[in-house]
């Protein structure tokens, strides 16, 4: 048995072994002996830019930025505290609202789909593919690219007069052909499609580094007990690939949350306000209508959104690695 | 159990097909670009061009003002060169005096980072605007690249804590009996080791700083000294559907992080697979 396989197996070289999530939390409970104490090697003043242009930048900008939540600052002159005044007018304001779904659909959506179907790859390209690393190299391509010129991509693609509406005529579907950017049904779902496909290669690579450290003795073993492909992959490989699951749909959705390049350049956010995101929204309130009391408000909400979200995911993903 | 089969040739094939179809954004985006003002308006969208046509690039490239691409990827290689610089430098050394310190405040200050990791920039980004601006560094490289490493040092130094951590002392312990001082351990020793490290970092960090548009076009819209992807939002956005020429200035904004990526793509991957850990 083992000779035989071994004679079809590809060997999984280097890059492929990278070492997925050591997830901190298991390491600290088990540090170095470490002696108690001062510094042995290093100095602790060296740390100190470092922290200081992070609290500056992150912490005290932010803070400011929440205080400002609660005034109707225009960026010059004078203001004043106004409470939760702001609060009320953003879910007063229908497009707010629409824009805050907007933002949670998209993140979703494009989690959910781009996961799938990042992890369908890798479990595709994982055991066997002769040609898996120039697969892998194709497939991840757009991730490096920049989501304003991808996007620009697209919209051409989207366009009325453009190949998606020139092939859907050409298979007899003149109904289905249609200006999708300038659709207020369908704007949003361009960009979804958009963000997916520029997600795919980020979580096929999360993926498929997760894969290579799973033994194929496991599987090899499951197989033999009589568990069919869907049984091995849902009670074998699944759990095995819990850290990087946790990975890919986390950092998926605090980037999906913030979704902005792509609605620049497809849509700007219309037609009439049809695919308005909250980045969308801070930017035009904050610095194109000069309301930086309202945007830093609406900013402030994304925030307490994506912190919030980035908390359950932890809760969620932490609780299941201790149930194992 | 895994032998290569019939099946995996089929699968290998489809595959295949799949990326091809994954990919065909970008034979739009080669051939439309090379089809002349003429041809772009009269032929199929899916037809390739007759005669490649160049002058669609020469006109991206000479254009001048708001749209310069050329200084916008000046200004880029600029701007992602210097903060990848500060971030290694600020990094390596604030994730080793965490890694290595076991007093409580660097536990506090970890975790610090971590939050900020996630901190979405766009509640403090009027205030550092605002910020910005009373210091005169809105529109300059410089005010960029500060504004650049200060966002993403939380990233440059969990990735090096992370390790940091994973380094035995026993060559600075060795160092240190040789006679080396902690300054001389540190930039001649622990550094050198960790250029695994500093590739992940560059690469994550130089990817975010070159492909980022909203903060550059907050700070740097309007100015002189715009970055490449506010350079092409500028031109596209007086273009209207000569997607030749729109597609032209994508291709150039695209070509350096391209070239780079399919030179590099085995440490580009590894950096994204291994670096990015919870």
């Amino acid at each position: 048995m083992s000779t035989t396989f071994r004679a079809g197996e590809v060997a999984a070289t280097e890059t492929e072994r990278v070492v997925l999530p050591r997830r901190g939390g298991r390491r600290r409970q088990a540090p170095a002996p470490r002696r108690k104490g001062l510094l042995k090697f290093g100095y602790w003043w060296w740390a100190l830019p470092g922290i200081l242009f992070v609290i500056g930048i992150h912490y005290v900008a932010t803070s400011v930025g929440g205080f400002f939540a609660f005034t109707n600052w225009t960026g010059i002159g004078a203001f004043e505290l106004i409470g939760l005044d702001n609060f009320t007018r953003i879910f007063q304001d229908p497009t707010k609202i629409g824009a805050l779904w907007n933002t949670l659909f998209l993140a979703f959506g494009s989690v959910i789909l781009s996961n799938i179907l990042g992890l369908g790859i890798a479990l595709g390209l994982n055991r066997g593919l002769k040609s898996r690393y120039i697969l892998r190299t194709l497939f991840f391509m757009p991730v490096v690219l920049s989501p304003l010129a991808t996007s620009y991509i697209w919209k051409f693609i989207f366009d009325f007069n453009g190949p998606l509406n020139l092939v859907l005529r050409g298979i007899g579907l003149d109904s289905m052909a249609r200006a999708w950017i300038a659709d207020p049904t369908w704007a949003i779902w361009t960009i979804l499609v958009v963000l997916v496909w520029q997600n795919i290669g980020f979580s096929m690579v999360i993926y498929m580094a997760g894969l290579a450290a799973v033994p194929v003795e496991i599987e090899e073993a499951a197989a033999i007990d009589g568990a069919n492909l869907w049984q091995r992959f849902w009670h074998v490989t699944l759990p095995s690939i819990r850290p990087a699951v946790a990975i890919a749909t986390t950092l998926g959705l605090v980037n999906g949350l913030r979704v902005f390049d792509q609605i620049m350049a497809l849509t700007g956010g219309g037609p009439a306000a049809a695919t308005e995101t909250l980045a969308t929204q801070v930017y035009k309130q904050s610095f194109a209508l000069g309301n930086f009391g309202y945007g830093a408000a609406l900013a402030l909400l994304l925030t307490l959104i994506i912190l919030v979200f980035a908390v359950i995911q932890q809760r969620v993903t932490a609780d299941r690695s201790e149930e194992n | 159990m895994f032998r290569y089969t019939k099946l995996t040739g089929l699968r290998e094939f489809l595959f295949w097909i799949a990326a091809l179809v994954f990919l065909l954004p970008f034979y739009f985006l080669v051939t439309t670009s090379l089809k002349s003002d003429r041809e772009v308006i009269t032929s199929s969208t899916l037809a390739p061009p007759t005669a490649p046509d160049f002058g669609n690039f020469l006109k991206v490239l000479t254009a001048t003002g708001n749209s310069n691409v050329v200084m916008g990827l000046v200004n880029s290689i600029i701007i992602t060169a210097g903060s990848i610089v500060l971030l290694v430098l600020l990094g390596s050394l604030t994730g080793y005096v965490i890694a290595r310190s076991t007093r409580r405040w660097s536990r506090v200050v970890y975790y610090l980072f971590l939050v900020a990791i996630v901190l979405p920039t766009q509640l403090g980004t009027v205030p550092l605007y605002i910020g910005a601006r009373a210091l005169g560094l809105t529109g300059s490289a410089w005010g960029m690249i500060i504004l650049y490493t200060g966002m993403l040092l939380p990233l440059a130094i969990f990735l090096y804590a992370g390790f940091f951590r994973g380094l035995g002392t026993e060559y600075e312990e060795a160092a240190t009996i040789d006679g080396a001082s902690r300054t001389q351990i540190f930039f001649r020793i622990v550094l050198p080791l960790m250029s695994p490290a500093t590739g992940t970092v560059a690469i994550l960090a130089g990817l975010i700083v070159w492909n980022d548009f909203f903060t550059s076009l907050i700070f740097l819209g309007g100015s002189a000294n715009q970055t490449l992807p506010v350079a092409m939002y500028y031109y596209i956005g007086s273009l209207v559907s000569a997607w030749n020429q729109i597609f032209a200035i994508v291709i150039v904004s695209m070509i350096p992080i391209l070239a780079f990526y399919l030179f590099a793509q085995k440490r580009f991957i590894q950096g994204f697979a291994g670096g990015l850990k919870g």
